[in-house]
């Protein structure tokens, strides 16, 4: 499978990766390297076969519905890039 | 306004997408609290900050709360379950993914059954219910060169319930929205509340020829925070796109605001390939599997729902479907109904009284009738009172009944203190009625003569004279009597 430079752009607008046109071709190599190693696994019929979407057979693991204390407000914001007292703030974003 | 040929030449074809925050106390994949009105950005946890390394864990809550839901709508329950992470950024969504159900929602097909204006009943059939969790919420204020974002309703659990697109008309859309309100409220896991947001409704609408098995490009209109503002968004939304097909204008694939100040649908975005959520099943939480065993018990704990409500108050208590339908829209007033049959056995006049007297003090006073003043037990008696002839219908909700209210004393010591009982002495109203002859001779010569409706008039003077308190059957016999032996 071959992986034009429209899906390359697509990929790369959802992921909100950002390069430059030179860099293009070199990502579009590369990502057709990862396709086609991924492709080997069409050599086996799998049709018979459910996914694995977990690594462990352990099924329920569940909680009670019980409140526990929250991380501190100060704690919760200390990461974040811009901040006021109570909010995470962000770059304008309207719809 | 849309011409009547393209009117009568179109249908609308309308999906709904309710999103209901379940009651739980703690969030659906975390242990901070569900409380709304908090500080912003006090109900939150690593987990639901999306900090790397945590790990979510599934509230058993919640998923009983989705499946009663599944089983009020007669859904089938997904007995193997998986998550799967919903890819797009948003500030909003700290991960840079929603866990929803995409695969595998815990509840399938189903329906829900309507009632409309014209009496008439529509099966609305829905597609799935699915558990996901809520974003946090972006405020925007005016002048403020950044957006601010509260995480405290992030993670908190939700259903989304979704229909097929097999409704007609904005009155079978309010209508469903109204039954699907009702049922989370009987079931106890949401309050329904469209004005805060613990309920929001999408639409989606298209139009299409009639008859048609194509059906039209559909729009999703959103921001609709009241049953009524999404039967008046749907309208308006049927018409624009009749215009604009009647103009020639093809009808975009896109989502629109609605703005309840002049009833319009704006367009927000264009729908294009740039939503590819991309799902994949969730590796962090393990798969939840519904036994037998779980889902029985989740069915014996289900409380009895409207519509069993409905059918028992009609075929059992032999109200009119009309009574059934208003007793039956809160679980609360179902209630207290039924307990008042538990001490009468005069079951319409128990749906009248509950009905009007009762339902008119609760809007007056904005009461809710959990903490209404007079108990079933109390208001059966006030029906027996009736009943037994001891006081009149007239007596007991003008005179009685208020004083209830004020002093929760039972109807017949109220009755008795404030003189209240009907006279039925034959001879005290023997004296009234022997006045009220006296006092009107020309009147009774007419009558003797034939003027058999002045009967009307005498039983009038002497209800008057006794203070509207005079036996009438008693009455009745006596005036009778002495007129004739007049």
């Amino acid at each position: 499978m071959n992986a034009d430079k429209e899906t390359l752009r697509r990929i790369a607008h959802l992921a909100r990766l950002d390069f430059d046109e030179k860099e293009e071709g070199k990502m579009l190599d590369s990502l057709n390297k990862i396709l086609t190693w991924v492709e080997k696994l069409n050599e086996i019929d799998t049709s018979q076969v459910e996914p694995l979407t977990h690594m462990t057979d352990e099924v329920n693991v569940l909680r009670d519905d019980e409140v526990k204390e929250p991380l501190p407000h100060d704690r919760g914001l200390l990461n974040a890039p811009d901040k006021d007292q109570d909010y995470f703030r962000v770059p304008k974003v309207l719809e | 306004m849309p011409s009547h040929e393209i009117r009568s030449a179109y249908e609308a074809v309308i999906g709904l997408e309710v999103h209901c925050q379940l009651q739980t106390r703690s969030k659906v994949f975390a242990s901070d609290a569900v409380v709304f009105g908090s500080q912003p950005n006090t109900n939150i946890s690593v987990i639901t900050l999306g900090h790397p390394g945590t790990l979510p864990k599934l509230n058993r809550t919640a998923v009983e709360y989705a499946i009663r839901m599944g089983l009020a709508c007669s859904c089938e329950i997904s007995r193997y379950n998986i998550f799967d992470r919903k890819n797009y950024f948003y500030p909003d969504l700290p991960k840079g993914y929603q866990l929803t159900q995409d695969k595998t929602p815990i509840c399938r097909k189903g329906s829900v059954t309507v009632r409309l204006k014209d009496g008439s009943h529509r099966d609305v059939i829905m597609n799935r219910i699915h558990l996901e969790e809520d974003a946090g919420k972006s405020i925007h204020l005016a002048g403020e060169p950044d957006t601010l974002v509260d995480y405290n309703r992030a993670g908190t659990a939700l259903i989304e319930i979704v229909t097929e697109p097999v409704i007609r008309t904005s009155e079978e859309a309010a209508a469903y929205l109204t039954e699907i309100r009702k049922l989370v409220r009987y079931l106890d896991i949401c309050d329904g509340n469209m004005e805060e947001g613990s309920m929001r409704c999408d639409a989606n609408i298209s139009i299409m020829p009639k008859g048609s098995k194509v059906l039209g490009t559909k729009v999703e209109v959103k921001n609709m925070n009241s049953i009524r503002n999404v039967q008046r968004a749907i309208d308006h939304e049927i018409d624009r796109q009749l215009n604009e097909t009647e103009k020639g204008n093809a009808i975009f694939s896109e989502t629109r605001t609605f703005d309840a100040g002049n009833g319009q649908t704006y367009s927000m975005r264009i729908k294009e390939t740039m939503n590819d959520y991309r799902y994949f099943p969730e590796p962090d939480l393990a798969p939840l599997v519904v036994s037998e065993e779980w889902l029985e018990s989740i069915r014996a704990a289900m409380p009895s729902l409207p519509q069993e409500l409905h059918r028992r108050f009609v075929n059992d208590y032999g109200l009119p479907d009309y009574d059934a339908g208003v007793l039956t829209d809160s679980r609360e007033t179902a209630d207290y109904f039924e307990e008042v049959c538990r001490h009468t056995k005069n079951y319409k006049a128990a749906s009248n009284w509950v009905m009007t007297a009762v339902k008119s003090v609760l809007n007056e006073r904005n009461l809710h009738i959990n903490d209404f003043p007079v108990g079933a037990r109390e208001l059966a008696g006030l029906i027996s009172l009736v009943d037994s002839g001891k006081v009149n219908h007239t007596i007991a909700s003008q005179k009685i009944f208020p004083l209830m209210i004020q002093h929760g004393k039972s109807a017949a010591a109220i009755a008795e203190e404030n003189n209240l009982l009907l006279q039925s002495d034959g001879g005290i109203l023997q004296t009234l009625i022997n006045e009220v002859l006296l006092s009107n001779p020309e009147k009774v010569k007419e009558f003797k003569k034939g003027k058999k409706a002045l009967l009307g008039m005498f039983m009038g003077e002497v209800m008057k004279r006794s203070g509207g308190k005079a036996d009438p059957k008693l009455t009745t016999e006596l005036l009778g009597k002495t007129l004739k032996e007049i």
